[in-house]
């Protein structure tokens, strides 16, 4: 019978204690508890979200640091080619200057070549006429040394000279 | 620094405990061991009801027990003393006698004009209750502070074993019964009566000082709960819920007039609610220890039969108790579950919104 009949005083000190233990766990244990759960689940959410937003931006960067690269590739292609006419273009100009002087030069140096042969043709015209006229002076010396020679000569000039 | 207060205070209760004298013991034995007979009932009985004392053990014919206070109130007078003055129930002590037969078994009466005192003594079970608290406030305010010191970072040691029961009840019993809105109000008393009721039925299997007292296997004890969880719930029960008592829906007007049929099965659906709450805790925690202790009987009464049948049955007996014991495990939380989901249920039913 003992079994089934509650105490009293056993019920007097489970109300007075359950109480109190209610009481303080909830103020002291399980307040703290259930909040450090919360934020805890709160911080792990708010974690999650937080990776899912820096994949999500890592994503948006490589996509625009291909872009980036591909751009930069497009450029360089270009530059390049840009560089290679530019090369072109100044080997060919290069060339066509060089043509240009050369054939000024060629042609400076044909004008010259034509002066100086002009002049040393006229020289040699002088020099020829002066040895020319040396000859015949030492030519007509020879022959005017004899008398007879001499007047020949006057008088087939002077029958050559008409008066008219 | 904890652990060492909790030292303390098992050598100080060491320190009370004090040796009977053998003549009493001798007495005690002669009513278990009636007629060279063993009385396994009654051993089962002695070990699972409160006592005014604490026994731990028996060294050859002396019981070493821890005494307990007494505190009676009489006529409106306190008397307190120590229980070892009963010298087990057979000295007369301040014109107070502890009963050991009749009717009044177990319970101090006043020697003078017979009747029974108000008795709030420290029992067994009060000194059950006060460690099994002490243990629990230990735990869980240090549990507490580790979310206080330590927030958002990944549980450890206690707190790693005891989150999982803690989410448990707030997720499983809590939230599922009551309600994502209101639930937050009842977790406090949602989580004391489930570590209450799942420490408290552990403890009562280890059958060691200072466990061992079938403190959930009392009625005192799963009434008081059942109690609170009745109070709780006609307190905050909502228009809604005292209608569907009064005036059910959905049920047939004759059942309602001239014979108020269904209120009356309602109203008493009110009490039997709290009632079956305590009667099952109980009911499944005594019943628990009233199998172990009766395959430990087995083996003294075979043993007093033939001393080689006694160890024969023995392995048998230990065997069931182990496995008795471990099926105990299980249902140390299971009642502890159901115990707090049907307490949530039945706030979830008192605050529930019409629809």
């Amino acid at each position: 019978m003992e079994l089934i009949q509650p105490g009293i005083g056993l019920i007097f000190w489970m109300t007075l204690s359950f109480l109190i233990v209610i009481f303080i766990l909830k103020k002291f244990a399980w307040k703290p508890i259930l909040n450090g759960l919360k934020e805890r689940e709160k911080s792990i959410d708010e974690a999650l979200n937080a990776a899912e937003k820096a994949r999500e931006e890592m994503k948006n960067l490589k996509a625009d640091n291909e872009k980036l690269l591909q751009e930069a590739k497009e450029e360089r292609d270009n530059i390049l080619k840009d560089a290679r006419k530019m090369k072109d273009s100044i080997i060919l100009e290069a060339k066509e200057k060089a043509q240009v002087e050369a054939n000024r030069i060629v042609e400076g140096a044909l004008v010259t070549i034509e002066n100086e042969k002009s002049a040393a043709v006229h020289d040699l015209k002088n020099q020829i006429a002066t040895l020319s006229i040396e000859i015949a002076e030492k030519i007509l010396k020879e022959e005017l040394k004899a008398k007879g020679k001499q007047k020949e000569l006057i008088d087939k000039l002077v029958s050559e000279i008409k008066f008219n | 620094m904890r652990s060492s207060i909790f030292l303390t205070i098992l050598f100080t209760l060491a320190f009370l405990v004090s040796f009977g004298n053998d003549e009493t013991k001798l007495h005690e034995d002669e009513e278990i061991v009636a007629e060279g007979e063993l009385n396994t009932g009654k051993m089962i009985i002695e070990h699972i009801i409160d006592h005014h004392d604490w026994h731990i053990m028996d060294i050859g014919h002396t019981p070493v027990t821890i005494p307990l206070p007494v505190i009676l109130i009489d006529n409106g007078k306190f008397v307190v003393f120590m229980s070892s003055k009963f010298e087990h129930g057979h000295a007369t002590y301040k014109g107070y006698k502890l009963e050991t037969e009749g009717p009044n078994k177990g319970k101090i009466v006043n020697t003078e004009t017979g009747e029974i005192p108000l008795d709030i003594s420290i029992t067994k079970n009060v000194m059950a209750l006060f460690i099994s608290i002490f243990i629990l406030l230990w735990v869980f305010i240090s549990i507490a502070n580790r979310y206080k010191k330590n927030p958002n970072t990944a549980p450890k040691g206690m707190q790693s074993l005891f989150e999982p029961l803690i989410i448990f009840v707030r997720d499983d019993i809590a939230k599922s019964s009551i309600g994502e809105k209101k639930y937050e109000r009842y977790m406090p008393y949602l989580l004391t009566i489930f570590f209450f009721i799942f420490f408290n039925n552990l403890f009562g299997l280890i059958p060691f000082f200072p466990f061992g007292a079938n403190l959930t296997g009392n009625l005192a004890i799963t009434g008081v709960m059942a109690v609170f969880t009745f109070i709780i719930t006609t307190v905050v029960g909502n228009k809604n819920y005292w209608v569907h008592i009064i005036n059910t829906p959905g049920v047939p007007w004759w059942l309602k007039i001239p014979v108020p049929l269904m209120p009356i099965v309602e109203i008493m659906g009110i009490f039997t609610k709290p009632f079956v709450l305590m009667v099952r805790l109980f009911a499944n925690m005594s019943a628990g220890h009233i199998i172990v202790l009766g395959f430990i009987g087995l083996i003294f009464i075979f043993g007093k039969i033939n001393v080689g049948l006694g160890y024969g049955v023995s392995v048998v007996s230990v065997g069931f108790s182990v496995f008795m014991i471990i099926l105990d495990l299980l249902v140390s939380f299971i009642q502890a579950y159901v115990f707090t989901l049907l307490s949530a249920l039945y706030f979830g039913m008192a605050t529930e919104e019409h629809h």
